[in-house]
Protein backbone atom coordinates (compact mmCIF):
# COMPACT_ATOMS: atom_id res chain seq x y z
CA UNK A 1 0.00 0.00 0.00
CA UNK A 2 2.59 2.46 1.12
CA UNK A 3 4.80 3.96 -1.52
CA UNK A 4 8.46 3.52 -0.74
CA UNK A 5 10.95 5.89 0.63
CA UNK A 6 12.27 9.29 -0.18
CA UNK A 7 14.44 9.04 -3.25
CA UNK A 8 16.56 12.13 -3.24
CA UNK A 9 18.01 11.88 0.24
CA UNK A 10 21.61 10.70 0.58
CA UNK A 11 22.24 11.01 -3.15
CA UNK A 12 24.12 14.30 -2.69
CA UNK A 13 27.58 13.06 -1.84
CA UNK A 14 27.90 10.16 -4.27
CA UNK A 15 26.57 12.18 -7.21
CA UNK A 16 29.15 14.89 -6.44
CA UNK A 17 32.10 12.57 -7.02
CA UNK A 18 32.21 12.68 -10.86
CA UNK A 19 31.95 16.48 -10.79
CA UNK A 20 34.87 16.82 -8.37
CA UNK A 21 36.94 14.38 -10.43
CA UNK A 22 36.37 16.19 -13.74
CA UNK A 23 37.20 19.58 -12.24
CA UNK A 24 40.33 18.15 -10.60
CA UNK A 25 41.39 16.62 -13.92
CA UNK A 26 40.99 19.92 -15.77
CA UNK A 27 43.01 21.78 -13.13
CA UNK A 28 45.74 19.12 -13.23
CA UNK A 29 45.94 19.36 -17.01
CA UNK A 30 46.26 23.13 -16.78
CA UNK A 31 49.04 22.84 -14.18
CA UNK A 32 50.96 20.30 -16.28
CA UNK A 33 50.65 22.44 -19.41
CA UNK A 34 51.98 25.55 -17.67
CA UNK A 35 54.95 23.66 -16.23
CA UNK A 36 55.90 21.84 -19.44
CA UNK A 37 55.46 24.80 -21.80
CA UNK A 38 57.30 27.25 -19.52
CA UNK A 39 54.74 29.95 -20.35
CA UNK A 40 55.14 33.16 -18.35
CA UNK A 41 52.88 33.60 -15.33
CA UNK A 42 52.14 37.07 -16.67
CA UNK A 43 50.25 35.37 -19.48
CA UNK A 44 48.91 32.18 -17.93
CA UNK A 45 49.54 31.54 -14.23
CA UNK A 46 49.45 27.93 -13.02
CA UNK A 47 46.64 26.91 -10.66
CA UNK A 48 49.21 26.44 -7.91
CA UNK A 49 50.25 30.07 -8.31
CA UNK A 50 46.64 31.23 -8.17
CA UNK A 51 46.14 29.32 -4.90
CA UNK A 52 49.37 30.82 -3.58
CA UNK A 53 48.15 34.32 -4.45
CA UNK A 54 44.88 33.69 -2.64
CA UNK A 55 46.88 32.81 0.45
CA UNK A 56 49.33 35.73 0.13
CA UNK A 57 46.59 38.26 -0.52
CA UNK A 58 44.08 36.83 1.90
CA UNK A 59 43.61 40.09 3.82
CA UNK A 60 42.99 42.07 0.63
CA UNK A 61 40.64 39.44 -0.74
CA UNK A 62 38.72 39.13 2.49
CA UNK A 63 38.26 42.89 2.81
CA UNK A 64 36.94 43.04 -0.74
CA UNK A 65 34.79 39.93 -0.60
CA UNK A 66 32.64 41.34 2.18
CA UNK A 67 31.28 44.32 0.16
CA UNK A 68 30.50 41.96 -2.73
CA UNK A 69 28.63 39.59 -0.41
CA UNK A 70 26.67 42.48 1.07
CA UNK A 71 25.78 43.84 -2.38
CA UNK A 72 24.79 40.40 -3.66
CA UNK A 73 22.61 39.50 -0.70
CA UNK A 74 20.93 42.92 -0.43
CA UNK A 75 20.23 43.00 -4.15
CA UNK A 76 18.93 39.49 -4.09
CA UNK A 77 16.73 40.14 -1.07
CA UNK A 78 15.28 43.21 -2.79
CA UNK A 79 14.74 41.15 -5.91
CA UNK A 80 12.93 38.37 -4.05
CA UNK A 81 10.57 40.86 -2.42
CA UNK A 82 9.87 42.83 -5.59
CA UNK A 83 9.38 39.69 -7.70
CA UNK A 84 6.96 38.26 -5.15
CA UNK A 85 5.01 41.50 -4.81
CA UNK A 86 4.65 41.88 -8.57
CA UNK A 87 3.76 38.23 -9.05
CA UNK A 88 0.87 38.53 -6.58
CA UNK A 89 -0.29 41.76 -8.19
CA UNK A 90 -0.17 40.25 -11.68
CA UNK A 91 -1.96 37.11 -10.51
CA UNK A 92 -4.87 39.06 -9.09
CA UNK A 93 -5.01 41.51 -11.99
CA UNK A 94 -4.61 39.73 -15.33
CA UNK A 95 -5.05 42.99 -17.19
CA UNK A 96 -2.09 44.51 -15.39
CA UNK A 97 -0.13 41.46 -16.43
CA UNK A 98 -0.67 42.23 -20.09
CA UNK A 99 0.33 45.85 -19.48
CA UNK A 100 3.45 45.26 -17.40
CA UNK A 101 4.96 42.08 -18.76
CA UNK A 102 6.41 43.72 -21.90
CA UNK A 103 8.20 46.21 -19.66
CA UNK A 104 9.75 43.40 -17.66
CA UNK A 105 10.85 41.64 -20.83
CA UNK A 106 12.40 44.85 -22.13
CA UNK A 107 14.26 45.24 -18.82
CA UNK A 108 15.98 41.95 -19.62
CA UNK A 109 17.09 43.10 -23.06
CA UNK A 110 19.17 46.00 -21.67
CA UNK A 111 22.86 45.18 -22.05
CA UNK A 112 24.46 45.27 -18.61
CA UNK A 113 27.62 46.81 -20.13
CA UNK A 114 25.64 49.88 -21.13
CA UNK A 115 23.26 50.15 -18.21
CA UNK A 116 25.72 49.56 -15.35
CA UNK A 117 27.79 52.74 -15.88
CA UNK A 118 24.58 54.75 -16.10
CA UNK A 119 23.22 53.32 -12.86
CA UNK A 120 26.55 54.12 -11.17
CA UNK A 121 26.40 57.62 -12.65
CA UNK A 122 22.91 58.13 -11.24
CA UNK A 123 23.36 56.50 -7.84
CA UNK A 124 27.04 56.96 -6.99
CA UNK A 125 29.78 54.61 -5.86
CA UNK A 126 28.05 53.27 -2.78
CA UNK A 127 25.88 50.24 -2.23
CA UNK A 128 22.75 51.47 -4.04
CA UNK A 129 23.75 50.96 -7.69
CA UNK A 130 25.05 47.45 -6.97
CA UNK A 131 21.87 46.47 -5.18
CA UNK A 132 19.80 47.82 -8.06
CA UNK A 133 21.84 46.04 -10.72
CA UNK A 134 21.74 42.71 -8.88
CA UNK A 135 17.98 43.11 -8.51
CA UNK A 136 17.53 44.06 -12.16
CA UNK A 137 19.38 40.97 -13.33
CA UNK A 138 17.85 38.45 -10.93
CA UNK A 139 14.25 39.53 -10.58
CA UNK A 140 12.97 38.40 -13.96
CA UNK A 141 13.61 34.65 -13.71
CA UNK A 142 11.93 34.64 -10.30
CA UNK A 143 8.91 36.61 -11.50
CA UNK A 144 8.40 34.35 -14.50
CA UNK A 145 8.78 31.26 -12.34
CA UNK A 146 6.18 32.51 -9.87
CA UNK A 147 3.65 33.61 -12.48
CA UNK A 148 3.97 30.34 -14.41
CA UNK A 149 3.86 28.44 -11.13
CA UNK A 150 0.56 30.01 -10.11
CA UNK A 151 -0.91 28.99 -13.45
CA UNK A 152 0.20 25.39 -12.93
CA UNK A 153 -2.39 24.99 -10.15
CA UNK A 154 -4.57 21.92 -10.68
CA UNK A 155 -7.98 23.25 -11.85
CA UNK A 156 -9.73 20.49 -9.87
CA UNK A 157 -8.15 21.76 -6.66
CA UNK A 158 -9.32 25.27 -7.50
CA UNK A 159 -12.85 24.00 -8.26
CA UNK A 160 -12.84 22.07 -5.00
CA UNK A 161 -11.82 25.12 -2.98
CA UNK A 162 -14.42 27.29 -4.70
CA UNK A 163 -17.09 24.68 -3.89
CA UNK A 164 -16.03 24.93 -0.25
CA UNK A 165 -16.74 28.64 -0.42
CA UNK A 166 -13.12 29.79 -0.52
CA UNK A 167 -12.42 33.40 -1.47
CA UNK A 168 -9.93 34.35 -4.16
CA UNK A 169 -7.38 35.15 -1.46
CA UNK A 170 -7.88 31.73 0.18
CA UNK A 171 -7.52 29.98 -3.18
CA UNK A 172 -4.28 31.89 -3.70
CA UNK A 173 -2.94 31.09 -0.24
CA UNK A 174 -4.02 27.44 -0.10
CA UNK A 175 -3.55 26.36 -3.72
CA UNK A 176 -1.82 28.78 -6.08
CA UNK A 177 1.09 29.74 -3.86
CA UNK A 178 2.06 26.20 -2.80
CA UNK A 179 1.62 25.01 -6.41
CA UNK A 180 4.12 27.64 -7.53
CA UNK A 181 6.83 26.70 -5.04
CA UNK A 182 8.63 24.05 -7.16
CA UNK A 183 8.71 26.53 -10.06
CA UNK A 184 9.85 29.28 -7.76
CA UNK A 185 12.83 27.32 -6.51
CA UNK A 186 13.85 26.56 -10.09
CA UNK A 187 13.78 30.31 -10.78
CA UNK A 188 15.62 31.02 -7.53
CA UNK A 189 18.46 28.67 -8.48
CA UNK A 190 18.85 30.33 -11.88
CA UNK A 191 18.70 33.82 -10.39
CA UNK A 192 21.26 33.20 -7.63
CA UNK A 193 23.89 32.21 -10.21
CA UNK A 194 23.48 35.62 -11.88
CA UNK A 195 23.59 37.55 -8.63
CA UNK A 196 27.31 37.43 -7.77
CA UNK A 197 28.34 38.11 -11.36
CA UNK A 198 26.03 41.13 -11.50
CA UNK A 199 27.44 42.51 -8.24
CA UNK A 200 31.03 42.10 -9.46
CA UNK A 201 30.18 43.74 -12.75
CA UNK A 202 28.61 46.69 -10.97
CA UNK A 203 31.76 47.07 -8.87
CA UNK A 204 33.94 46.79 -11.92
CA UNK A 205 32.21 49.82 -13.38
CA UNK A 206 32.70 51.90 -10.28
CA UNK A 207 33.00 51.20 -6.58
CA UNK A 208 35.18 51.87 -3.57
CA UNK A 209 35.80 48.21 -2.77
CA UNK A 210 34.75 44.72 -3.79
CA UNK A 211 35.94 41.76 -5.82
CA UNK A 212 35.16 43.72 -8.99
CA UNK A 213 37.65 46.38 -7.88
CA UNK A 214 40.29 43.72 -7.11
CA UNK A 215 39.83 42.30 -10.60
CA UNK A 216 40.01 45.76 -12.18
CA UNK A 217 43.19 46.74 -10.31
CA UNK A 218 44.86 43.37 -10.89
CA UNK A 219 44.12 43.56 -14.60
CA UNK A 220 45.53 47.10 -14.82
CA UNK A 221 48.74 46.05 -13.09
CA UNK A 222 49.15 42.96 -15.32
CA UNK A 223 48.51 40.41 -12.60
CA UNK A 224 46.43 37.62 -14.17
CA UNK A 225 47.23 35.45 -11.17
CA UNK A 226 45.43 37.91 -8.89
CA UNK A 227 42.54 38.24 -11.35
CA UNK A 228 42.09 34.50 -11.25
CA UNK A 229 42.39 34.48 -7.46
CA UNK A 230 39.44 36.85 -7.27
CA UNK A 231 37.59 34.71 -9.82
CA UNK A 232 38.07 31.62 -7.66
CA UNK A 233 36.63 33.50 -4.68
CA UNK A 234 33.61 34.72 -6.66
CA UNK A 235 32.89 31.26 -8.09
CA UNK A 236 33.09 29.79 -4.61
CA UNK A 237 30.67 32.43 -3.42
CA UNK A 238 28.18 31.53 -6.14
CA UNK A 239 28.52 27.82 -5.40
CA UNK A 240 27.89 28.40 -1.70
CA UNK A 241 24.78 30.49 -2.41
CA UNK A 242 23.56 27.87 -4.87
CA UNK A 243 24.03 25.15 -2.26
CA UNK A 244 22.11 27.19 0.32
CA UNK A 245 19.24 27.54 -2.17
CA UNK A 246 19.24 23.83 -2.91
CA UNK A 247 19.23 23.06 0.81
CA UNK A 248 16.35 25.46 1.39
CA UNK A 249 14.43 23.80 -1.43
CA UNK A 250 14.95 20.39 0.08
CA UNK A 251 13.59 21.57 3.41
CA UNK A 252 10.69 23.58 2.02
CA UNK A 253 9.57 21.05 -0.58
CA UNK A 254 9.97 17.94 1.49
CA UNK A 255 6.67 16.58 0.14
CA UNK A 256 8.24 16.33 -3.30
CA UNK A 257 10.72 13.72 -2.14
CA UNK A 258 7.83 11.26 -1.99
CA UNK A 259 6.84 9.78 -5.36
CA UNK A 260 6.03 12.08 -8.23
CA UNK A 261 2.35 12.28 -8.94
CA UNK A 262 1.14 14.12 -12.01
CA UNK B 1 -40.13 16.44 1.09
CA UNK B 2 -37.48 17.44 -1.44
CA UNK B 3 -33.98 18.60 -0.61
CA UNK B 4 -32.93 19.54 -4.12
CA UNK B 5 -34.99 20.07 -7.22
CA UNK B 6 -34.15 21.23 -10.73
CA UNK B 7 -36.99 22.30 -13.01
CA UNK B 8 -36.60 22.98 -16.72
CA UNK B 9 -32.95 23.95 -16.35
CA UNK B 10 -31.23 25.02 -19.58
CA UNK B 11 -27.64 26.21 -20.07
CA UNK B 12 -25.62 27.26 -23.09
CA UNK B 13 -21.85 27.40 -23.05
CA UNK B 14 -20.24 29.57 -25.69
CA UNK B 15 -23.47 29.73 -27.68
CA UNK B 16 -23.84 25.97 -27.77
CA UNK B 17 -26.76 24.52 -25.78
CA UNK B 18 -25.46 21.99 -23.24
CA UNK B 19 -28.49 21.38 -21.04
CA UNK B 20 -31.86 21.70 -22.76
CA UNK B 21 -34.42 20.68 -20.19
CA UNK B 22 -33.17 19.05 -17.01
CA UNK B 23 -35.57 18.27 -14.21
CA UNK B 24 -34.73 16.14 -11.21
CA UNK B 25 -35.27 15.99 -7.49
CA UNK B 26 -33.48 14.46 -4.53
CA UNK B 27 -35.14 13.65 -1.21
CA UNK B 28 -33.25 13.73 2.11
CA UNK B 29 -31.32 10.52 2.71
CA UNK B 30 -31.74 9.48 -0.88
CA UNK B 31 -29.01 8.31 -3.25
CA UNK B 32 -29.71 9.60 -6.74
CA UNK B 33 -27.57 9.10 -9.82
CA UNK B 34 -27.40 11.04 -13.05
CA UNK B 35 -26.39 8.68 -15.82
CA UNK B 36 -25.47 9.95 -19.24
CA UNK B 37 -23.26 9.37 -22.24
CA UNK B 38 -19.83 11.01 -22.22
CA UNK B 39 -19.99 14.70 -22.96
CA UNK B 40 -23.70 14.93 -22.17
CA UNK B 41 -23.13 17.83 -19.80
CA UNK B 42 -23.15 15.89 -16.54
CA UNK B 43 -20.39 17.98 -15.03
CA UNK B 44 -22.23 21.13 -16.11
CA UNK B 45 -24.97 20.17 -13.65
CA UNK B 46 -22.39 20.17 -10.86
CA UNK B 47 -21.03 23.50 -11.97
CA UNK B 48 -24.58 24.86 -11.64
CA UNK B 49 -24.95 23.41 -8.17
CA UNK B 50 -21.59 24.65 -6.88
CA UNK B 51 -22.47 28.09 -8.17
CA UNK B 52 -19.70 28.51 -10.74
CA UNK B 53 -22.33 28.66 -13.49
CA UNK B 54 -25.81 30.20 -13.74
CA UNK B 55 -28.69 28.58 -15.66
CA UNK B 56 -30.15 30.46 -18.63
CA UNK B 57 -33.62 29.15 -17.84
CA UNK B 58 -35.27 27.08 -15.16
CA UNK B 59 -35.14 26.94 -11.39
CA UNK B 60 -32.84 25.25 -8.91
CA UNK B 61 -34.42 24.94 -5.48
CA UNK B 62 -32.78 23.82 -2.25
CA UNK B 63 -35.22 22.90 0.54
CA UNK B 64 -37.87 24.93 -1.24
CA UNK B 65 -35.78 28.11 -1.64
CA UNK B 66 -33.84 29.20 -4.72
CA UNK B 67 -30.24 27.94 -4.75
CA UNK B 68 -27.87 30.31 -3.01
CA UNK B 69 -24.31 29.15 -3.73
CA UNK B 70 -23.07 31.30 -0.86
CA UNK B 71 -24.91 29.07 1.61
CA UNK B 72 -22.75 26.12 0.50
CA UNK B 73 -25.34 23.45 0.91
CA UNK B 74 -23.26 20.92 -0.97
CA UNK B 75 -20.00 19.11 -0.38
CA UNK B 76 -18.32 18.42 -3.67
CA UNK B 77 -16.02 15.56 -4.60
CA UNK B 78 -14.33 16.05 -7.99
CA UNK B 79 -13.36 13.37 -10.49
CA UNK B 80 -9.73 13.26 -9.48
CA UNK B 81 -9.09 13.06 -5.75
CA UNK B 82 -7.73 16.65 -5.88
CA UNK B 83 -5.70 16.05 -2.73
CA UNK B 84 -3.07 18.73 -2.29
CA UNK B 85 0.29 17.01 -2.70
CA UNK B 86 1.99 19.45 -0.32
CA UNK B 87 -0.43 18.82 2.56
CA UNK B 88 -0.27 15.76 4.74
CA UNK B 89 -3.39 13.56 4.67
CA UNK B 90 -4.72 14.99 7.94
CA UNK B 91 -4.30 18.54 6.65
CA UNK B 92 -6.04 17.59 3.41
CA UNK B 93 -8.95 16.15 5.37
CA UNK B 94 -9.44 19.33 7.39
CA UNK B 95 -9.26 21.59 4.33
CA UNK B 96 -13.01 22.15 3.94
CA UNK B 97 -13.46 22.87 7.63
CA UNK B 98 -10.53 25.28 7.69
CA UNK B 99 -11.86 27.14 4.65
CA UNK B 100 -15.14 27.52 6.56
CA UNK B 101 -13.18 29.23 9.30
CA UNK B 102 -12.80 26.41 11.82
CA UNK B 103 -9.52 26.41 13.73
CA UNK B 104 -7.02 23.75 12.72
CA UNK B 105 -7.26 22.14 16.13
CA UNK B 106 -11.05 21.90 16.10
CA UNK B 107 -11.01 20.63 12.53
CA UNK B 108 -8.56 17.88 13.46
CA UNK B 109 -10.69 16.87 16.41
CA UNK B 110 -13.65 16.57 14.05
CA UNK B 111 -11.77 14.47 11.48
CA UNK B 112 -9.77 12.14 13.70
CA UNK B 113 -12.65 9.91 14.94
CA UNK B 114 -13.49 9.00 11.33
CA UNK B 115 -10.00 7.91 10.30
CA UNK B 116 -10.43 4.24 11.13
CA UNK B 117 -13.81 3.78 9.42
CA UNK B 118 -12.22 5.25 6.28
CA UNK B 119 -9.19 2.96 6.60
CA UNK B 120 -6.79 5.84 7.04
CA UNK B 121 -5.60 5.16 10.56
CA UNK B 122 -1.84 5.58 10.82
CA UNK B 123 -1.64 7.47 7.54
CA UNK B 124 -2.53 10.93 8.87
CA UNK B 125 1.04 12.15 8.59
CA UNK B 126 1.67 10.71 5.12
CA UNK B 127 1.66 12.75 1.97
CA UNK B 128 -0.95 11.85 -0.68
CA UNK B 129 1.73 10.54 -3.06
CA UNK B 130 2.56 7.86 -0.49
CA UNK B 131 -0.93 6.35 -0.59
CA UNK B 132 -2.56 3.96 -3.05
CA UNK B 133 -5.29 5.15 -5.39
CA UNK B 134 -8.04 3.60 -3.28
CA UNK B 135 -6.78 5.20 -0.09
CA UNK B 136 -6.52 8.57 -1.74
CA UNK B 137 -10.11 8.23 -2.93
CA UNK B 138 -11.26 7.34 0.58
CA UNK B 139 -9.38 10.37 1.89
CA UNK B 140 -11.09 12.56 -0.72
CA UNK B 141 -14.43 11.15 0.35
CA UNK B 142 -13.74 11.74 4.04
CA UNK B 143 -12.69 15.30 3.21
CA UNK B 144 -16.12 15.64 1.54
CA UNK B 145 -18.30 14.12 4.26
CA UNK B 146 -16.69 15.84 7.28
CA UNK B 147 -17.88 19.14 5.91
CA UNK B 148 -21.28 18.07 7.23
CA UNK B 149 -23.24 19.61 4.40
CA UNK B 150 -26.85 18.59 3.78
CA UNK B 151 -25.85 16.93 0.53
CA UNK B 152 -22.87 15.31 -1.24
CA UNK B 153 -22.12 15.85 -4.92
CA UNK B 154 -19.93 13.09 -6.34
CA UNK B 155 -18.55 13.58 -9.84
CA UNK B 156 -17.50 10.13 -11.10
CA UNK B 157 -15.61 9.57 -7.86
CA UNK B 158 -14.34 6.12 -8.75
CA UNK B 159 -13.68 6.79 -12.43
CA UNK B 160 -9.93 7.20 -12.02
CA UNK B 161 -9.46 3.88 -10.22
CA UNK B 162 -8.57 0.51 -11.73
CA UNK B 163 -11.47 -1.94 -12.11
CA UNK B 164 -10.71 -4.05 -9.04
CA UNK B 165 -10.13 -1.09 -6.72
CA UNK B 166 -13.28 0.52 -8.07
CA UNK B 167 -15.39 -2.51 -7.15
CA UNK B 168 -13.87 -2.62 -3.67
CA UNK B 169 -14.48 1.09 -3.23
CA UNK B 170 -18.10 0.81 -4.36
CA UNK B 171 -18.73 -2.01 -1.90
CA UNK B 172 -17.02 -0.09 0.87
CA UNK B 173 -18.89 3.07 -0.03
CA UNK B 174 -22.26 1.30 0.02
CA UNK B 175 -21.52 -0.03 3.50
CA UNK B 176 -20.60 3.45 4.73
CA UNK B 177 -23.62 4.97 3.04
CA UNK B 178 -26.03 2.49 4.64
CA UNK B 179 -24.83 3.66 8.03
CA UNK B 180 -24.60 7.39 7.40
CA UNK B 181 -27.37 7.88 4.83
CA UNK B 182 -25.75 10.91 3.24
CA UNK B 183 -28.07 12.56 0.75
CA UNK B 184 -26.08 12.02 -2.41
CA UNK B 185 -26.16 13.04 -6.04
CA UNK B 186 -23.76 10.91 -8.09
CA UNK B 187 -22.77 11.65 -11.66
CA UNK B 188 -21.50 8.71 -13.66
CA UNK B 189 -21.46 7.06 -17.07
CA UNK B 190 -21.01 3.63 -15.48
CA UNK B 191 -24.33 1.75 -15.57
CA UNK B 192 -23.19 -0.91 -13.11
CA UNK B 193 -22.04 1.70 -10.61
CA UNK B 194 -25.36 3.54 -10.86
CA UNK B 195 -27.38 0.35 -10.32
CA UNK B 196 -25.16 -0.79 -7.46
CA UNK B 197 -25.43 2.42 -5.47
CA UNK B 198 -28.61 4.36 -6.34
CA UNK B 199 -32.19 4.55 -5.11
CA UNK B 200 -33.17 6.31 -8.31
CA UNK B 201 -31.43 7.01 -11.60
CA UNK B 202 -31.98 9.82 -14.08
CA UNK B 203 -30.81 9.15 -17.62
CA UNK B 204 -29.66 12.10 -19.71
CA UNK B 205 -29.84 12.32 -23.47
CA UNK B 206 -26.96 13.24 -25.69
CA UNK B 207 -26.10 16.94 -25.79
CA UNK B 208 -28.10 19.15 -25.46
CA UNK B 209 -29.16 17.11 -22.48
CA UNK B 210 -32.71 16.33 -21.44
CA UNK B 211 -33.82 13.82 -18.85
CA UNK B 212 -35.12 10.95 -20.97
CA UNK B 213 -35.80 8.41 -18.25
CA UNK B 214 -36.22 8.15 -14.51
CA UNK B 215 -35.66 4.66 -13.19
CA UNK B 216 -36.24 3.51 -9.62
CA UNK B 217 -33.87 0.87 -8.27
CA UNK B 218 -35.88 -1.19 -5.77
CA UNK B 219 -33.14 -3.79 -5.26
CA UNK B 220 -32.41 -4.86 -1.64
CA UNK B 221 -29.15 -3.70 -0.04
CA UNK B 222 -26.34 -4.46 0.32
CA UNK B 223 -25.89 -4.99 -3.37
CA UNK B 224 -22.12 -4.86 -3.76
CA UNK B 225 -19.79 -7.73 -3.11
CA UNK B 226 -22.27 -10.46 -4.07
CA UNK B 227 -23.33 -12.00 -7.39
CA UNK B 228 -25.53 -9.81 -9.52
CA UNK B 229 -29.21 -10.73 -9.18
CA UNK B 230 -31.44 -11.30 -12.18
CA UNK B 231 -33.35 -8.13 -11.33
CA UNK B 232 -30.12 -6.10 -11.30
CA UNK B 233 -29.17 -7.62 -14.64
CA UNK B 234 -32.52 -6.66 -16.12
CA UNK B 235 -32.14 -3.09 -14.84
CA UNK B 236 -28.66 -2.77 -16.24
CA UNK B 237 -29.85 -4.05 -19.60
CA UNK B 238 -32.75 -1.61 -19.58
CA UNK B 239 -30.49 1.37 -18.76
CA UNK B 240 -27.87 0.32 -21.26
CA UNK B 241 -30.59 0.05 -23.90
CA UNK B 242 -31.68 3.62 -23.21
CA UNK B 243 -28.10 4.91 -23.22
CA UNK B 244 -27.19 3.16 -26.46
CA UNK B 245 -29.97 4.95 -28.32
CA UNK B 246 -28.17 8.13 -27.33
CA UNK B 247 -24.66 7.31 -28.38
CA UNK B 248 -25.37 6.54 -32.04
CA UNK B 249 -25.05 9.37 -34.51
CA UNK B 250 -28.41 10.31 -35.99
CA UNK B 251 -28.67 9.06 -39.58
Amino acid sequence: MQRPVPRRIGGGLSTGVPAVLSVAAAVALWEVYVRLSGISHLVLPAPSRVIEQIFLNRALLWDNTLPTVVATLSGFALSVCVAFAFSVLLDFMPRLRRALFPIFVVSQTLPLVAIAPLVVLWFGFDLTPKVLLVALVTFFPMLVALVDGYDSTDPEITALLRSMGASKVTVFRCARLPSAMPYYFAGLRIAITYAVVAAIFAEYVGARAGLGIVILNAKNSFRPDLVLAAVVISSTLTLVLFAVTALLQRVMLRWRTYGDER
Amino acid sequence: MTLLSLQGVAVSLGGEPVLEDVALRVAPGEFVSVLGPSGAGKSTIFRLLTGSLKPDRGAIMVSGAPLDPASHGFAFMPQQDALMPWRRILDNLTLGLEVQGMSRKAARARVTPHLSEFGLNGFEQHYPAQLSGGMRQRAALLRTVVQNRPMQLLDEPFGALDALTRMQMQAWFETRWRVARWTTLLITHDVREAVALSDRIYVLSRRPARVIAEVAVPLPRPRSGRPLTAAAHALEAQLLGILLTQTEEPS
